[in-house]
């Protein structure tokens, strides 16, 4: 597609963007000098505070930084109220659907969705099966990953209903932010962001098993080697709440327990940060260090509430995504506010003859991939690894989904040569407990190569600090 | 709190310890090496120190003798040696990491940075002439960790299992550097003569008792006069019956069910010390209590841990 990006600072012929306005005023009167300095400032910052992550496959020392750039990406208020709506119709949509396949199953019933699209998914928990979770709520928090293309239209690239991470880095780049240019929260009406952990302890607090009436919420996490580690001990911190291993959990009488240095002490939600699988070796993968035997037992006696819940991989699986929009009609009788990316699902004759004969213009995606990985960009790919694609496509043609290249919007970057534009997404995450709330603005992933698409932080991906503007 | 939290706060304080107490023996020695006498007197205090720490068998693995400069490199910066000072410092740091979200901020920061800096300092290795610097930061580093912690944290459990494992380590690491100098402890030894004065007086500046010294005893520096000031001195920071006291007023704090007999261990000992006469301890062999000592500071390090840190997998 040859379309040129949509710039999230300038306009196409009237300059810089009402939103931006203020910024771009101040930066007229920056140094180029300053700006370095303040990065560098950030940098040194942010090692000495710790907010690093791990970087898998790597030895000592494999604890890393995340880029961060000194220049905000800015939203108008009025767009992000539309997508805030956009947002929390998606959430409700999908909490209604994973509600609906582990009880009655009306929209497989009504052939929405292809039966075997959901019951043969590797996400999809036979165990969960006619269980009753507080409230209906089954994604607690959801990373919707938002892009706009080049005619200045958000649609979502996908939905994060398993453990979405990013959060932290949201919050630390707004409090660097307002460190090191404290005189651009005087001249521009941001929205705060930093009520984030109270909101979602409430949220936690509010599905608790019934009846329990101070509950004890505690984060679980895999351990300091974790790569969202920093981001588990600082939720975990901010909220108040014991962040746990699963060696410090037990389960007696179908009741679960911390060991404490008074003695064991009950557990009411778990807000876990593990993935289904290594929840309870009893159930799921055997050799899992990381759960809590007979987690599920108590879990499927409503003694404990799980968030997120076991088994939202279904409704986040790329193979599922395509039928998101269908959802929200079927659910909520509503139209979708915020649009899919049009996606071929090459398991279906037509799409599939489609994709394979305008591969070097589109996206592959493997539809269980995660973190960019397994993915072909046609334009970007050489003449070997298309036909490598195609081989595979034709092989498990059910494995892949086809979306056109999508030129995403770009927003000025401060990389080595100055400012420069640079390729973005954004992360909100929304909150669903008794309500659906969403803290303003989200995570705004930037590619810091000239050129790139892949956001993702564990392949040279950096972060802004997002704002919304309050007027 | 939860056990495991407790156990990486307990040990994050016992490493920031150790590596104070080793910065503080390097740093006699590194001293001692400045002094024109007998080297022979300095192999034979860096040896018995060695056997002190447990530490000869590691040490013999790395190396054939024990030169000073070999002995230095191996406490403070060997990357491979597990209990040098630049290990300690990374197991602090690691413990911290693990519960950071239990300390304030301040604390973590200081812990992160202390690491970061000596991991640079490791990479680039100190030179003969900076070692004294290096275990003088570490000093610094330390002191600054605990003022950190005395300052910004609450009064809580978190606060008191930190300091279990503060003194704790003191009164192990105090012990053995007394131990260390066994020979000149023994009843007749400075009769013999066998006594170097400028070892014993570089042990005291090393462990910041020297004014201390000077001020309460107005007679020259004696091996036993020493002794009673490390063991005895209820207001001396670093002594056993100081540590021990700090250790079951810590102890009482985080009291639950099953730590009864620990805590009535602990003030056992420290009302034991109290009322302890230095001519008791000559009496009895002041070699022979030192080794009591330790074998007590093991014994409650092991009940602290199936009390509070450990405890059976069912509850």
């Amino acid at each position: 597609m040859s379309d040129s990006p949509y710039d999230e600072m300038h306009g196409r012929d009237d300059g810089t963007r009402e939103c931006y306005r203020p910024y771009v005023d101040w930066l007229s009167r920056q140094s180029a000098g300053r700006l370095e300095q303040k990065r560098a400032e950030a940098d040194a910052m942010f090692h000495r505070v710790g907010i690093t992550f791990a970087v898998y496959g790597q030895e000592e020392g494999s604890e890393r930084l995340i880029p961060f750039d000194v220049v905000p990406r800015v939203l108008p208020n009025a767009e992000w109220r539309r997508l805030e709506r956009g947002l929390a119709q998606r959430v409700r949509a999908l909490n209604a659907f994973i509600h609906d396949i582990y009880h009655d199953q009306r929209i497989l019933a009504a052939g929405v969705i292809p039966a075997e699209q959901v019951l043969c998914n590797a996400q999809y928990r036979p165990e969960m099966q006619g269980l009753d979770v507080p409230g209906g709520i089954y994604a607690h928090v959801a990373g919707i990953d938002i892009v706009r293309d080049s005619q200045g239209e958000f649609r979502v690239l996908e939905d994060n209903l398993r453990v979405p991470s990013g959060v932290s880095y949201m919050l630390e780049n707004r409090k660097m932010m307002m460190r090191l240019f404290p005189e651009l929260f005087a001249a521009n009406r941001v929205a705060p962001v930093d009520h984030y952990p109270e909101v979602l302890l409430d949220e936690l607090r509010g599905v608790a098993p019934a009846g329990v009436v101070d509950p004890t919420v505690v984060l679980l996490t895999a351990g300091a080697h974790n790569s969202a580690y920093f981001e588990h001990a600082f939720l975990a911190q901010q909220m108040g709440i014991e962040l746990v291993e699963g060696q410090d959990l037990f389960v007696r009488d179908e009741v679960v327990f911390m060991r404490t240095t008074r003695g064991p002490r009950r557990v009411d939600v778990i807000y876990r940060r593990i993935d289904d699988d290594f929840l309870d070796p009893l159930v799921f993968r055997p050799d899992s260090m990381l759960g809590v035997p007979g987690l599920l037992t108590a879990y499927r006696a409503a003694r404990v509430t799980i968030a997120n819940a076991i088994g939202t991989g279904v409704a986040d699986d790329k193979s599922i995504y395509p039928y998101v929009p269908a959802m929200i009609r079927f659910f909520l009788a509503e139209e979708p506010i915020i649009e899919n990316v049009p996606t071929w699902i090459l398991r279906q004759p037509e799409d599939r003859d489609y994709a394979l004969a305008h591969l070097k213009d589109l996206v592959i995606k493997e539809v269980h991939g995660a973190g960019g990985y397994g993915m072909l960009i046609g334009p970007a790919a050489t003449r070997a690894e298309i036909e490598e694609f195609r081989l595979r496509i034709r092989a498990n043609p059910e494995r892949y989904i086809a979306q056109p290249t999508l030129a995403l919007s770009t927003c000025p970057t401060f990389v080595a040569a100055g400012l420069a534009p640079r390729h973005i997404d954004l992360r909100p995450f929304v909150l669903s407990g008794r309500g659906v709330t969403i803290v303003p603005g989200g995570l705004t992933r930037v590619a810091l190569r000239e050129g790139s698409l892949v956001v993702n932080s564990s392949q040279g991906g950096g972060t802004k600090d997002t704002w919304v503007l309050e007027t | 709190m939860l056990s495991r939290t407790a156990d990486h706060l307990y040990w994050m304080s016992r490493y920031i310890e150790r590596a104070e107490n080793l910065a503080r023996l390097v740093d006699a020695h590194y001293r001692m090496s400045l002094l024109p006498h007998a080297p022979a007197i300095l192999a034979r205090s860096l040896r018995s120190t060695l056997a002190a720490l447990q530490l000869e068998a590691a040490f013999g693995e790395r190396h054939d003798k024990a030169e000073p400069r070999a002995v230095f490199e191996f406490l403070t910066l060997d990357s491979k040696h597990a209990g040098s000072i630049l290990n300690c410092l990374r197991a602090a740091r690691e413990n911290a990491r693990a519960v950071r979200g239990t300390l304030t901020s301040e604390l973590w920061e200081t812990l992160n940075s202390t690491w970061l800096e000596a991991r640079v300092i490791g990479l680039h290795g100190a030179g003969e002439a900076d070692i004294g610097r290096f275990v003088e930061w570490v000093k610094e580093r330390s002191h600054l960790t605990r003022g950190v912690t005395i300052g910004t944290m609450l009064r809580d459990e978190a606060f008191h299992f930190s300091r279990i494992g503060t003194f704790l380590e003191r009164a192990d690491g105090g012990a053995r550097i007394l131990a260390a100098h066994r020979e000149d402890l023994e009843p007749g030894a400075e009769a013999g003569g066998t006594t170097d004065p400028f070892e014993w007086s570089v042990l005291l500046r090393a462990l910041s008792a020297f004014e201390v010294y000077r001020r309460r005893y107005r007679e020259g520096i004696t091996p036993l006069k020493v002794a009673e000031l490390l063991i005895l001195c209820a207001d001396m920071p670093r002594s056993l019956l100081r540590c021990c006291r700090e250790l079951h007023q810590n102890l009482r704090a985080v009291a639950n069910e099953q730590s009864a007999e620990t805590e009535r261990r602990a003030g056992e000992i420290q009302a034991t010390l109290h009322f302890t006469r230095m001519e008791d301890l000559i009496e009895r062999g002041v070699t022979r209590f030192l080794e009591q000592f330790l074998a007590k500071m093991r014994d409650i390090g092991e009940r602290i841990a199936s009390d509070f840190l450990l405890p059976p997998t069912e509850a």
